[in-house]
């Protein structure tokens, strides 16, 4: 079972987002909307990549997530880290609060 | 060192003016992120992991007091309070906003400085050696060249849409600090048989995914042909350079397809066309620009300083620093004091607001108000009276800048890997810590001698693992961080690309691997030899044997 | 589509066919790329009508040399703009062959590239917008460097001749 949602940078700060329920840049992970499989993912990044998106986010991209407990975690590396910020600055990033 | 006149200002001006317009235009949709990208990497603008990266300039690795000072600014003003050296002289900010860039880059402009062409498929900033005018072995001092490459690189409307893009680096002395044989276009200062200063011209050196050394397609070119000569190996690159595979599309891989001799066919005959044209320098123009970089007003003093000895029998520690630290000067009673952003565990290259404005104070206080950016993630208060070291020393180890392992094993080169960089396939830096954590012992590390250790987080080589005694290259396999070890890189005069030892190491074995490397070079080693001496002279195997002997 | 050349837009004055196409029985104008000139040189340069050579990425300049007197036009074509070739092409036909004639950037020709490709000797741009836009963006992007530091054929005045000018002048002043 293939659990996929679309994250990207915002345009403006560079910030990581991913995309929610109703079609938002959130920076928290746990709201974003999930796609089950493959087609669904294809869909969801489809909705992602529209022209007029290109004034609120860049290069939209799918990863894959687990869900653990509560909430939503990518299962690589990479990914785990956008959520959080650098592994050898504690202090900055989302990681931070 | 060179001041802006009106001409400079003006350009920088213009062109900070130029990006408000096209990030203007970006924002509202007037230009896509497809047209907009290529613009923003030529202001130095980069999207990585987190955020917004913006690499500043630092040209040929010079600063001035207050330039060092407004970046210290620039960090705390429209960033998180730090920035980041790079292994091309250059710094890195991590978190600026896209809106707010066009308003560093004028607060940078008002210093003197830009963000101009430190990423894109176009010439990039031209690096030097980080003690030019100061070292006692140099035969030239290079930044009057490097200034002229400056200007004629900046804008230039034929080369800014390159095949990929292109590195020069200049030596003036024998000893090269600037690792120009692993440039696109290296220069080496040297004299010819009639006495005569020119360079040396090498092409298609390069790290990354095929590292080459590059090869030397002229002996000698004169100053006043310098340009042109340049100016021609560009367009033949420009040309000729492969543009159907971005991973092939460097001038190595040119020149490595086409060979050394049909390269300088080309170039002599492209070369022939323009020589006698409007790029000639001649030596009025050249004589302007050396007076540009004239020495500081020195005072004439004796080379031995009693107190500056007192000081060293005295405090050990300080005699610990100046040991590694310090370099020899051309002026006598004078001395290079090099500042070590390797503090034991510390992230290599980082400095906080607060260092960088304290460096730009001492600078001002006992170096003329001249700073150097090394390639190798240090900074260099060049011009420092003997008999201020040990205040100088003081005022560093107040703020955590005195670490004494300059050229040592915790003298760690690394690049920001998967902490910061979209681009990498492991993360550098904790590994860097850790491997400085475990050699923390000065006297340890002294005894070990010159051992330079280079780590990148990826096959780019940003770290420049290749020209590194020890590389270290940050892969993934199968979802985790894992560790390929080359040896025997060198990035001087007798550069060399490190040979791979083997299988990979994982996260939690690649310390002890290196701490087994330098174990068995301390065991094999003869009177002198520093770790990368002992290598070229056993080879491999012995090093070899101690990593895999039991595998 | 527009183009636009010295400060107006222009009419659309050439056909340009590609290697299959039939050349037209009259004297209208007509580009062909650099491979179809050479292969057909003898009956293109024998027809009446105005003749013009579109150069692509890879093709030599230098093919042109002995020909430029017969061309009106070349075309320089930037299939992407961030294919550079185009520039150095340019520049060769302008200041090593001397080339006179109109000097056409086609393909993928956005503002941004606009003063480099004028500096390297183009006088004419294909843009892709209509004719108010495309003359709007070549004007805005003419204006916005006045500083250069190298010499081209365009006879802009670089910052190093004007510094050793108003060397000169201060100089005499004293």
């Amino acid at each position: 079972m293939s659990l996929q949602v679309v994250t990207a940078n915002r345009l403006d700060d560079g910030l990581v987002v991913f995309l929610t329920a109703d079609g938002g840049w959130s920076e928290n992970i746990d709201q974003s909307r999930i796609a089950d499989g493959k087609e669904a993912g294809d869909a969801l990044l489809a909705e992602a990549s529209v022209p007029e998106l290109d004034t609120v986010i860049v290069g939209p991209y799918l990863i894959e997530v687990e869900q653990q407990d509560g909430g939503l975690v990518p299962t690589k590396y990479r990914e785990v880290l956008r959520t959080k910020g650098p592994s050898v600055r504690q202090d900055l990033g989302y990681q931070a609060g | 060192m060179y001041r802006y006149d009106d001409f400079d200002r003006q350009l920088v001006l213009e062109r900070t003016e130029q990006f408000r317009e096209q990030v203007k235009r970006r924002l509202s949709g007037d230009i896509t992120e497809d047209q907009f990208r290529p613009l923003r990497l030529m202001n130095g603008v980069y999207l990585q992991l987190h955020a917004y990266m913006l690499r500043v300039a630092v040209p040929y690795g010079t600063l001035r007091a207050d330039q060092l000072r407004q970046l210290g600014y620039i960090a705390r003003r429209y960033d998180k309070g730090y920035g980041h050296f790079t292994t091309r002289q250059n710094i890195q900010y991590n978190w600026p906003k896209l809106a707010e860039i066009p308003d560093a880059l004028l607060d940078l402009a008002k210093v003197e400085m830009h963000a101009i062409q430190t990423s894109g498929n176009c010439i990039r900033n031209t690096t030097t050696d980080q003690y030019a005018g100061a070292a006692a072995d140099e035969i030239e001092d290079p930044r009057p060249y490097c200034e002229l490459i400056r200007q004629w690189s900046t804008f230039h409307p034929e080369f800014t849409y390159l095949p990929r893009k292109f590195k020069i680096a200049v030596t003036g002395s024998p000893n090269d600090r600037a690792a120009v044989k692993v440039h696109d276009i290296g220069l080496r200062m040297h004299q010819n048989d009639a006495g005569e200063v020119g360079f040396e011209v090498i092409v298609g050196g390069g790290l990354g995914r095929t590292p080459f050394v590059g090869k030397t397609v002229r002996d000698f070119i004169s100053k006043n042909d310098l340009f042109s000569y340049l100016e021609a190996i560009l367009r033949v690159y420009n040309r000729f350079g492969r543009r159907d595979n971005k991973y092939k599309a460097r001038i190595k891989i040119l020149v490595h397809e086409i060979g050394v001799e049909e390269m300088q066919r080309l170039v002599e005959e492209e070369w022939a066309q323009i020589k006698d044209g409007s790029l000639r320098v001649d030596d009025a123009e050249i004589a302007h620009y050396i007076e540009q970089f004239a020495p500081p007003a020195f005072e004439t003093l004796s080379d031995d300083d009693a107190e500056f000895e007192r000081r060293k029998a005295e405090n050990r520690e300080f005699a610990n620093w100046v040991r590694s630290n310090v370099i020899a000067h051309k002026q006598p009673g004078y001395a290079i004091a090099n500042v070590s952003l390797k503090p034991i565990g510390g992230i290599p290259g980082d400095a906080t607001d607060t260092q960088m404005e304290l460096v730009a104070d001492l600078s001002e206080q006992y170096s003329f108000g001249d700073v150097r950016v090394t390639h190798e993630q240090n900074l260099v208060l060049p011009h420092v009276k003997k008999a201020d070291l040990f205040s100088l020393w003081a005022e560093l180890k107040n703020a955590n800048l005195a670490t004494a392992n300059l050229g040592y094993v915790t003298d760690i080169i690394s690049c920001p890997g998967l902490d910061y960089c979209a681009l990498a396939t492991a993360r550098s830096i904790p590994l860097s810590q850790r491997i400085s954590e475990r050699f923390s012992d000065l006297d340890r590390q002294h005894d070990i001698g010159e051992l330079k250790i280079k780590i990148s987080g990826c096959i780019n080589a940003c770290g420049h693992h290749h020209v590194g005694h020890i590389g270290i290259l940050g892969l993934d396999k199968r979802g985790k961080e894992f560790y390929q070890i080359t040896l025997g890189g060198d990035a001087s005069e007798n550069a060399e690309i490190g040979k791979i030892a083997g299988a990979g190491f994982s996260e939690a074995e690649v310390v002890d691997a290196i701490e087994s490397l330098v174990t068995k070079y301390l065991g094999i080693r003869e009177t002198g030899e520093r770790f990368i001496d002992t290598y070229r002279r056993v080879g491999m195997d012995p090093f070899k044997e101690v990593l895999y002997g039991d595998r | 589509m527009a183009i636009v050349k010295n400060d107006s837009v222009i009419d659309q004055e050439w056909v340009t066919l590609d290697a299959e196409a039939d050349l037209p029985s009259g004297e209208e104008n007509i580009i062909v790329p650099l491979a179809r000139f050479k292969e057909e040189r003898e009956t293109l340069i024998g027809r009446n009508g105005g003749l013009g050579v579109q150069l692509n990425p890879g093709d030599a300049p230098e093919d042109l040399a002995n020909d430029l007197d017969r061309l009106s036009i070349i075309t320089v074509n930037f299939p992407a703009y961030t294919d550079g070739r185009g520039y150095s092409y340019a520049r060769v036909l302008r200041e090593r062959l001397g080339f006179k004639g109109e000097l056409r950037a086609i393909g993928d020709v956005l503002r941004d590239q606009i003063l480099y490709m004028h500096r390297c000797g183009f006088d004419a741009y294909e843009l892709k917008n209509d004719d108010d836009v495309s003359l709007t963006k070549v004007r805005a992007a003419l204006k916005e460097m006045t500083v250069y530091y190298q010499p081209t054929g365009d006879g802009r005045a670089t910052a190093a001749s004007l510094r050793e000018r108003r060397r000169a002048a201060l100089k005499s002043a004293s």
